[in-house]
């Protein structure tokens, strides 16, 4: 079975955060502890949305050395696929869910002198779990967090009043914005940089860093990309044997597991990897979603990332 | 078997240190250490620098004389870096680089130039701020001498240049790997005649 193994869980508990962002707490169903992950790690839910299955990726936010436990805070995504909306509005306490093993794509480098964060709304979920892992070893680190405004700025005050001077808030709707360049040009060597939030914060963080002489490998970040709509679109599975139409809001994976293939993955978001598999056959325009590949890897149209891409065009046969 | 002493790419063994030529790149702070010939890497790479100038003003460099006596410092000094110091050893040019890491900020680069002893040791102060050694620049010239542990006792020995040597705390008969500690900045050295005692091979010249 894709996907490693699973964790059967219950919801214990479903907290409202604000008016876009709900909280909700796993706890496994035989009461057991649940494995061990470190800051940064996210999970696969699975979700059946009335007849339609789901498996979307969340950061843990709890504390990693809390075992009784995962809670992931979920933004509604009022124009997305769906699976954020049916955790809003259908999710109760007591209702079962299978989650897979947690799995880190955004760990700490812990050879740091001093850890940077710099979180944009929703990103902040992995720097929860990243600052509680480090309080316990009292890892040094400074969070620079912005908002749309100050209600939606979730757990600013609890992280501010627990980390007195080391969390620094910012809102959108008062035009505050982080001075970069400064924030850059004044970390003691041995400052890792950790970035997690919408692709343009992201993407401005990264370049501005690297222009200023950061190195690539003191530089992470993560963005979870949904699968996104497009236009239906048919695709030929060379080994399997069958042709498969997938939907506008199904990605080519979700498509693939429809029609009973058991196609790899990991992280269903275009960040590990897992999923890649070769073009046979290309007559069309691969849309290339992902940040796996690399660009020349885009261009070159032999490899598809199943999670997040897709295709316009005559035909497209795929090794699956 | 690969004879080279100063790889530039594909190692005989995969923590052997790999070298490139330095380039200059964009910084806040230059911060350059040399020792002997790598004096002329550092002065070869300013030369097809962009911004000369701007990079000289925004460069501390570190010299002390290569363990063959090789002293180019005057050429180095002579390029007119905003900060000049001239150490009379590797470990006396260590704490001068410990407190100036003390305050530098990222956004600063690296450059290491000389002889694999001087290039391992400041490596290994960077790299224990948690920056990371692959983004340090490191070209290895002049002297090939090496600096290696003895396994056995953990003493290391300066300036090898024979291969056995009988290292210099413990008196064992050692055999020079290729193997490399970057957190100990040195080569390992393995006792030749554990199994024979006495039946030890010649010694002959590897690094001059």
């Amino acid at each position: 079975m894709s996907g490693g193994a699973k964790l059967p869980v219950r919801v214990a508990e479903v907290v409202e955060v604000n008016e876009l962002i709900k909280r909700f707490r796993f706890v496994s169903r035989d009461g057991s502890d649940l494995p061990a992950f470190s800051g940064g790690a996210h999970v696969v839910v699975e979700m059946d949305d009335h007849g339609t299955r789901r498996l979307n990726p969340y950061s843990l936010m709890s504390d990693p050395e809390d075992r009784s436990a995962y809670e992931i805070s979920v933004r509604r995504d009022d124009q997305g696929r769906g699976g954020s909306l049916f955790l809003h509005r259908h999710v109760k306490p007591g209702m079962e869910f299978v989650l897979s093993h947690p799995m880190n794509l955004f760990p700490l480098d812990n050879r740091a002198r001093k850890h940077l964060m710099i979180a944009g709304g929703i990103g902040i979920t992995p720097f929860l779990a990243q600052i509680a892992q480090l309080s316990h070893f009292s890892g040094k680190f400074e969070l620079h967090y912005s908002a749309r405004s100050k209600p939606l700025g979730a757990y600013m005050d609890r992280l501010s009043s627990a980390h007195p001077g080391k969390v620094h808030c910012y809102f959108d709707n008062q035009s505050q914005q982080i001075n970069l360049k400064t924030l850059l040009a004044t970390q003691p060597i041995g400052t890792h940089l950790y970035v997690c939030g919408p692709k343009g914060m992201i993407n401005w963080v990264l370049s501005t860093a690297e222009s200023m002489g950061w190195p690539k490998l003191a530089l992470h970040h993560e963005e979870f990309l949904a699968p996104g709509t497009g236009k239906p679109f048919e695709v030929q599975l060379a080994v399997s044997g069958k042709t498969i139409t997938v939907g506008t809001a199904q990605s080519l994976l979700e498509a693939m597991e429809a029609a009973g293939v058991d196609a790899p993955y990991l992280c269903r978001g275009g960040a590990c990897g897992q999923c890649e598999t070769n073009v046979h056959k290309c007559d069309g325009t691969i849309l290339h979603r992902d940040h796996w590949l690399t660009p020349e890897e885009h261009a070159e149209g032999c490899k598809i990332m199943p999670c997040v891409s897709r295709f316009e065009g005559k035909t497209l046969v795929i090794e699956r | 078997m690969k004879t080279s002493l100063t790889p530039v790419d594909a190692p005989s063994i995969r923590s052997r240190p790999v070298y490139a030529v330095l380039e200059s790149r964009p910084a806040s702070l230059h911060l350059i250490v040399a020792d002997g010939e790598g004096a002329d890497a550092v002065v070869e790479m300013l030369d097809k620098a962009n911004d000369r100038s701007g990079m000289l003003a925004a460069a501390h460099v570190m010299y002390t004389p290569g363990p063959d006596g090789a002293d180019h410092g005057a050429a180095l000094e002579a390029i007119g870096a905003a900060q000049f110091f001239r150490a009379p050893t590797i470990p006396s040019l260590l704490p001068r680089l410990q407190r100036v890491l003390l305050d530098a900020h990222m956004g600063t680069q690296f450059y290491l130039a000389g002889t694999e002893g001087l290039i391992g040791q400041a490596e290994r102060e960077i790299m224990n701020t948690g920056f990371p050694h692959v983004a340090i620049q490191k070209e290895h010239r002049g002297s090939t001498v090496r600096r290696v542990q003895c396994v056995h006792c953990k003493g290391i020995t300066e300036n090898v240049a024979t291969d056995p040597f009988k290292c210099s705390h413990c008196g064992l008969n050692l055999f020079v790997r290729d193997h490399y500690s970057r957190r100990i900045a040195a080569f390992q050295g393995v006792n030749i005649d554990a199994e024979d005692p006495g039946k030890v091979p010649e010694s002959v010249v590897r690094f001059k």
